[in-house]
């Protein structure tokens, strides 16, 4: 392998000056399997997002009656199908509570997601996401990005009590807070570093002198929310960093066009349309390396869907909504549960579609998605269904199901990191504490 | 307004008047005894009704709310500075944002959306029309670096967005800074633009971050002038000090009872001290979360966000003329039929408006069924689901903002499979829906805290329409609040403006928006004496604002470690 990127070329043809140059993708940018794009030899990065719906599923339509990878695919997962070689479904994985009250729909969701159940959203570690973030989202202009398709503006991503990471409710914003300034066209032959920029990204270093001395003043836990402030003011300096580079070009990027949509709504066809746009924004901002992190929120734990002229959301359904004594489920749930499978696969579609290295955008991801329960009506936090999507580059193995049979869903939290790098012997508190990699996942 | 320093004033040394009158009168024993008894029992009375002994909390690391960034730039500069950033939903706790702002962290997105804003308002003060008003100095050729002009302009700018002066270091570093960026750009207000622009990111520009006086001990102390000066401003204003306010900091003016009482004075004399009462008023109602309520537009094709910022809009005014223009009693809110509404607003109402798109006073007649502003489209439409009513969010909502009273959450194991048969009956009520939530033991020592209350609430539908009948049946409106029965929003009202916890609750709050956290153990005493003088002034919020604002525990501080935040629970009603 020749010791220079493409970086580096550009670097030294352009000597800080403006440059014009064109530059082909040469073979030598490639390793010698010619699957990874060659900035200095690495591989195309790995992406970890989050996928999440609320009030989980009915199990009878949704878990496989079969382990391994010769399962039948249940009815609500059906239309998952074609992706079925590149999906690891995963049931029967328990938040233990240890005697924590069970705050319906947030103690499962931040028990799955930082390993420690907690009786109320003041979570007592950082989420997931956010330690994969640590690892990986070092050099990529968002250190993650939140997107909610249901109009609430919450995340399930905390870098702290009190500290949860606000999501994208529109996809004209999304869209704008991406593509808008400060993005730079991967494939832009013309590449000025705008003098503007390197001076403030020189003055901007100034904010963090005072660092230290700041860090003496305040008690403890201040402490910790300032070093939040300047994690947060680092990542602008990294976005000026890459604004002050020339861009790694991609390989069939396309420039997305602004959606036109503000997403308002909560009724379950609005929600999917929003979704749908806001998942191919998304795919575009992996695909031109904005952020290799996300979270995406398609229902909150306590779902607000609804139809149309309905006066009862998802959620409330769940509690009020009787078996249908043919069914033997609550149907009007059921739909929302089937609809929640429909938007998944489509989310699956926006990062499947986009071809990169010799597979596709998905291939480089691991999403982990899930719910908050198992039922609803029950607020049961024991089985709560989760899958992961995409092979992480190579690094998780999926095309089975996986019965957990009531090990600690922490499990699935350990492995997860582990595959995205992170270095983590053991992971959550109590009977949530587990030592144990899901060793299916890891290939 | 009434004084309510006037206790203070007969604040009297009560020891040295007692030796005085031992002296003179010695001989006559008997008369000596008996004015010692009535000067005992003076003394007695005074200290009653004078602050308890301070106690305080620890120092504050505070992130500026929405409003109080838009105010300090829009004060600092001027409201037609443009904020281009967007905010994130204020994280809420203790029932408050203001009690937020000391625990919420600053994620990647906030930062990057201040740091948007820092450049737009850096260069709209630094074009030219901006130069003209904010920079009164500089250079005939802009290509040379007029270090005194820099200087001036930095450290003027830099006082105000920091609320205190910079030290000489801070002022050096960003004249530096301002020469360097204006050589790299060949232009002396560039250098100022991205000096300013650092300024705008700066922890100590969005945070507040208080700091001890220096004769602090390490255990308790009082905050340093400028601490003090922010406190009282953001207080008070809900913006960033005034330069009148930093002086009399600078000058050690808030070291006296007197000095703080004239800003104080001054200070609720300000335009901007209505905002800070809307904003109290805003965030104790959760007006914040109308961002998240939807609303089935089928059911409800009055509701628009246009109608939620009117709904929102009406109880404030509302609370500003009571509360503010007519110093009205605060109880009496929840009895008021006195309003303002906007034609759209008085269709929903059925109370005619004459004009068009205006805000009119408005009474709602004695038969329009509305008092108080729980009767209002901000409190039931906020309070209810999509698609109906809900009177236990309804009667959760007013235990938690009127009363101060929290009810835990439900028990993750509830059976509801007995709520299903009830609520699909034809022809059912909320009433009959939920009736499962009072015979249900499991259900009940809760459910009776809230559902009576908001049972009686349910003649208005998941908007706040006044109705009679729900899917054809006729409501039955009885309902309860700790004792007191009643069935009309009369009655309702009545009850809610005698609680004994309705000025309690309002006092708790302001005193915790004030200091930005929750109360710590010893001072419940401090807040009795907040909660009887707010009484003995006629439940005026004004006058209580007064006296949190110069009271000294206003501005006590006592190590965190030696702090028992041990919480101070209202249990009324919930035992």
């Amino acid at each position: 392998m020749t010791r220079f990127s493409r970086r580096s070329v550009l670097r030294g043809a352009m000597r800080g000056a403006a440059v014009g140059v064109s530059l082909p993708l040469l073979d030598c940018f490639l390793d010698e399997n010619g699957a990874a794009l060659a900035e200095s030899g690495q591989k195309l990065p790995v992406r970890f997002g989050t996928w999440i719906w609320g009030c989980g599923f009915i199990p009878e339509k949704w878990i496989p009656s079969a382990v391994g990878s010769e399962y039948l695919m249940p009815e609500d997962l059906v239309p998952l199908e074609p992706y079925r070689e590149k999906l690891a479904l995963l049931s029967g994985f328990d938040v233990k509570l240890d005697g924590v009250a069970n705050k319906p729909h947030i103690t499962g969701c931040l028990g799955l997601r930082t390993g420690i159940p907690v009786p109320n959203e003041n979570v007592k570690a950082p989420t997931l996401d956010v330690l994969i973030g640590q690892k990986i989202a070092e050099n990529s202009r968002f250190r993650s990005l939140e997107i909610s398709a249901c109009g609430l503006k919450k995340s399930y991503s905390y870098q702290a009590a009190g500290s949860a990471n606000p999501s994208e409710t529109s996809p004209d914003a999304l869209y704008r807070r991406i593509f808008g300034e400060g993005f730079q066209d991967p494939n832009s032959v013309d590449f000025k570093p705008d003098t503007r920029i390197m001076a403030r990204r020189s003055v901007l270093s100034l904010v963090a002198d005072d660092r230290k001395k700041l860090m003496r003043e305040v008690g403890a836990s201040d402490r910790a929310r300032l070093d939040e402030y300047f994690t947060s003011i680092r990542q602008i300096e990294q976005q000026l960093d890459l604004q002050l580079q020339p861009p790694v070009p991609v390989e069939n990027f396309e420039m997305p066009s602004a959606p036109g949509s503000d997403g308002h709504g909560s009724e379950m066809g609005q929600v999917m349309q929003t979704h749908r746009l806001m998942a191919s924004l998304l795919a575009a901002a992996l695909q031109s390396n904005q952020t290799n992190v996300f979270n995406m929120l398609f229902s909150d734990t306590t779902s607000n869907l609804r139809q149309e002229g309905e006066t009862t959301t998802h959620h409330t359904l769940t509690h009020e909504e009787p078996n249908d004594p043919q069914l033997g489920y609550q149907k009007q749930h059921a739909f929302f549960a089937t609809q929640s499978m429909v938007a998944w696969k489509e989310f699956l579609d926006a990062l499947d579609s986009i071809p990169e290295g010799d597979g596709t955008l998905l291939d480089n991801c691991m999403v982990l998605a899930h719910s908050d329960c198992s039922i609803a009506k029950a607020h049961a936090v024991e089985g709560i269904p989760a899958m992961i999507a995409g092979n992480a580059g190579g690094a998780v193995r999926t095309g089975y199901h996986l019965a957990g049979k009531g090990d600690s869903i922490a499990r699935l939290g350990l492995t997860v990191q582990q595959a995205m790098g992170v270095q983590v012997e053991k992971w959550g508190k109590l009977s949530m504490e587990t030592n144990r990699t899901i060793t299916e996942l890891v290939a | 307004m009434s004084n309510p320093a006037s206790s203070k004033k007969l604040n009297l040394p009560t020891t040295r008047l007692v030796r005085a009158a031992v002296v003179q009168y010695k001989r006559p024993l008997i008369l000596v005894t008996v004015l010692l008894a009535i000067l005992l029992l003076v003394a007695g009375l005074i200290s009653q009704s004078s602050e308890p002994e301070p106690v305080g909390g620890p120092l504050m690391l505070r992130r500026l709310t929405e409003e109080q960034y838009r105010n300090s730039i829009a004060d600092i500069f001027h409201a037609q500075v443009p904020i281009v950033g967007r905010f994130e939903r204020p994280f809420r706790a203790e029932g408050l944002i203001s009690v937020g702002t000391g625990k919420s962290g600053m994620s990647p997105f906030a930062i990057e959306q201040y740091d948007a804003s820092a450049q737009t308002i850096a260069a709209h003060v630094l074009d030219p029309k901006g130069r003209a008003q904010f920079v009164k100095c500089g250079p005939k050729d802009p290509k040379q670096f007029d270090e005194a002009c820099a200087r001036s302009f930095l450290s003027k700018t830099g006082r105000l967005l920091f609320r205190r002066p910079l030290t000489n270091a801070e002022t050096a570093s960003y004249v530096a800074r301002a020469r360097s960026s204006a050589k790299q750009l060949g232009n002396f207000y560039s250098g100022l633009e991205l000096s300013l622009y650092t300024m705008l990111v700066a922890p100590e520009f969005l945070f507040r971050i208080e700091r001890t006086s220096p004769d602090f001990d390490g255990t308790t102390g009082v905050l340093d002038a400028y601490s003090k000066a922010s406190r009282i401003s953001f207080f008070l204003t809900n913006s960033t000090p005034d330069d009148a306010l930093l002086q009399a900091a600078a000058a050690g003016n808030l070291d006296s009872d007197s000095g703080v009482r004239k800003q104080v004075d001054r200070l609720m004399q300000t335009p901007r001290y209505e905002d800070a009462l809307r904003a109290f008023f805003a965030d104790m109602l959760h007006f914040d979360t109308f961002a998240d309520l939807s609303k089935d537009p089928e059911i409800y094709p009055a509701y628009n966000s246009e109608i939620a910022q009117e709904a929102q809009e009406q109880t404030l005014r509302t609370i500003i003329e009571h509360v503010m223009t007519k110093q009205g009693d605060y109880r009496d809110l929840f009895t008021t039929r006195d309003t303002f509404l906007t034609r759209s607003l008085g269709t929903i109402y059925r109370t005619p408006v004459p004009e068009r798109d205006e805000w009119m006073p408005a009474t709602f007649a004695k038969d329009a069924n509305r008092a108080g502003i729980q009767s209002h489209v901000s409190f039931l439409a906020l309070h209810s689901h999509p698609g109906r009513t809900s009177p236990t969010l309804r009667g959760y909502g007013m235990r938690q903002v009127f009363l101060c009273q929290d009810v835990p959450d439900p028990p993750a194991t509830v059976n509801f499979t007995a709520i299903e048969a009830d609520a699909h009956k034809a022809n059912v009520t909320a009433r009959d829906r939920i009736a499962m939530h009072a015979s249900e033991p499991s259900c009940a020592g809760c459910h009776k805290v809230m559902d009576p209350l908001g049972l009686a609430m349910e003649n208005y539908d998941g908007l706040g329409t006044f109705r009679t009948r729900e899917n054809g049946a006729l409501i039955d409106t009885n309902g309860s609040l700790d004792g007191r029965n009643f069935s009309t929003p009369d009655s309702l009202a009545k009850a809610l403006h005698d609680h004994p916890e309705t000025p309690r609750c309002v006092s708790e709050r302001l005193y915790k928006s004030a200091v930005g956290r929750d109360i710590v153990w010893k001072e419940r005493y401090y807040l009795d004496w907040l909660i009887k003088g707010f009484a003995d002034d006629g439940y005026r919020i004004p006058d209580l604002m007064l006296r949190i604002a110069t009271s000294k525990n206003f501005f006590a501080i006592t190590r965190a470690e030696n702090v028992n935040t041990a919480k101070i629970t209202t249990d009324g009603g919930k035992s």
